[in-house]
């Protein structure tokens, strides 16, 4: 049963700025909803105040450009991401993810912005925008900043943003040269959040050799985490079969998964280890071939 | 407890609702305007039987506020027919026994309208997924896709007219 709450639907980010400033420590702000209604009717957060922004035209955007990346605006839901033909193209790791994501209906309403903020360490988009370097722009009447995303979450449910700030925009930047980044996630039903999600990013040098890579990991710790090991293992080694195996038994000792009804700790971590491995050698496969 | 005047038009005509803003749009529908065809299932936005049209979108009624929903076009089971003629979904649905107990139906005829409006000749594969959100719990899945897939090869062009 959801509790009562105090209704207010502001005209533009400003405004809802402005309510969050005012009613920072007992207020939620809902976009889309699709996470925030389900744990109010659990009844594990009661906020006297709502403060509703998915009528907000003025935050509802999605952009690209070559010098700054892609800008999704607060209120831009999943599908805009997932239907979009030049995201498709600079970026479509995020439309593979957006595909799996819940359901039709979910990324009909649900945004972006929304799901980072919600800061589920299940939730599909952080491991694939961490992979790609992504941030987010925070908002507040004092004013804005960028927090890179593998900075933005502390702890479980939690993330780096004050009481009186929003995420008003999420930022990824142009994909480097030899880049390519591929994300997995394993779940019982397809339309069910992730056992595990892993998210790896590889960028080779013009002789074959990994100069970066970001290894990503969804479900396996209290928050998304990088696996350092894994990357350190991956970065500076030309790329074969063995370096991908070695990455994903780095990345499975790294990481802190529980064990519950879905899945014990240990299967857990196999999935990190064999997610690693592929979706490495599929990200090695494909900086290959591109630009 | 505060309340709300909203507006909400739903098949076409609007029902000025005096609500409480944590109402949800599938008790908006069912409890308020009293049109029951759209059901309600899990309510954690699992299931879909509550799937309805907003703006041409299908979406969850049961994870949506009500007042979130102003200003749109609401699409429920009932506003599928047009002057007593059963839209072609729902011809199909019938055609191909696309029901068991039918407590899914509303959401899965729902999330086919909005699935066949905004795909083109799709493969079986693409049907699947379009009903993705949508569980049928006697499992009568095959008949549900078949029923879509005459509806998009054109078997009921002239019931559309």
């Amino acid at each position: 049963m959801i509790s009562d709450f105090k209704y207010l639907k502001p005209g533009s980010v400003k405004e809802a700025l402005e309510m969050l400033a005012e009613h920072q420590d007992d207020c939620k702000i809902i976009c889309g909803g699709q996470s925030l209604l389900v744990i109010m009717r659990q009844g594990l957060i009661s906020p006297e105040y709502l403060i509703d922004i998915k009528g907000l035209n003025d935050a509802n955007y999605l952009t690209y450009d070559a010098k700054d990346g892609l800008k999704i605006g607060a209120t831009c839901t999943h599908r805009t991401v997932e239907k979009s033909a030049q995201v498709l193209e600079k970026y479509p790791v995020l439309v593979e993810m957006e595909r799996k994501l819940a359901s039709i209906q979910v990324r009909n309403w649900g945004t972006v912005a929304g799901n980072l903020a919600h800061g589920d360490p299940a939730g599909d988009p952080a491991p694939v925008l961490i992979a790609m370097n992504g941030a987010v722009k925070l908002g507040s009447t004092k004013g804005e900043r960028v927090v890179p995303l593998d900075q933005f979450y502390p702890d479980l449910f939690e993330t780096a943003m004050d009481h009186d700030e929003i995420i008003v925009e999420v930022l990824v930047p142009p994909s480097p040269a030899k880049t390519a980044t591929k994300y997995q996630k394993f779940n019982l039903l397809d339309s069910d959040m992730g056992l595990i999600g892993v998210a790896v990013s590889v960028t080779l040098n013009g002789g074959g050799v990994c100069k970066d890579a970001r290894v990503v990991l969804g479900s396996a710790a209290p928050t998304v985490i990088r696996s350092s090991e894994a990357e350190k293992t991956l970065i500076g080694a030309r790329l074969d079969d063995a370096v991908f195996e070695k990455a994903g038994e780095a990345a499975a000792s790294e990481c802190s998964p529980v064990s519950d009804i879905h899945a014990s700790e240990e299967y857990r971590r196999h999935l990190v280890r064999v997610l690693t491995k592929r979706m490495a050698k599929a990200a090695w496969e494909q900086a290959k071939i591109s630009g | 407890m505060e309340k709300r005047l909203i507006t909400l038009n739903v098949n076409d005509q609007d029902y000025e609702l005096y609500i409480n803003p944590k109402t949800l749009l599938v008790e908006a529908i069912r409890d308020h305007i009293e049109l029951t065809g759209t059901k309600r299932g899990c309510d954690t936005v699992s299931c879909g039987a509550c799937t309805v049209m907003v703006d041409g979108m299908a979406v969850k009624g049961c994870s949506v506020l009500a007042v979130q929903a102003e200003g749109t076009k609401i699409v429920t089971a009932e506003g599928l027919e047009t002057n007593g003629k059963l839209h072609p979904i729902q011809k199909a649905f019938l055609d191909e026994g696309a029901f068991q107990c039918g407590f899914c139906t509303s959401g899965m005829l729902m999330s086919a309208v909005a699935f066949l409006n905004e795909t083109k000749n799709p493969t079986e594969k693409q049907i699947r997924d379009g009903i993705e959100g949508n569980i049928c719990r006697c499992t009568g899945y095959n008949s549900i896709v078949r029923a879509i897939e005459a509806v998009a090869k054109g078997k009921y062009t002239e019931d559309k007219a």
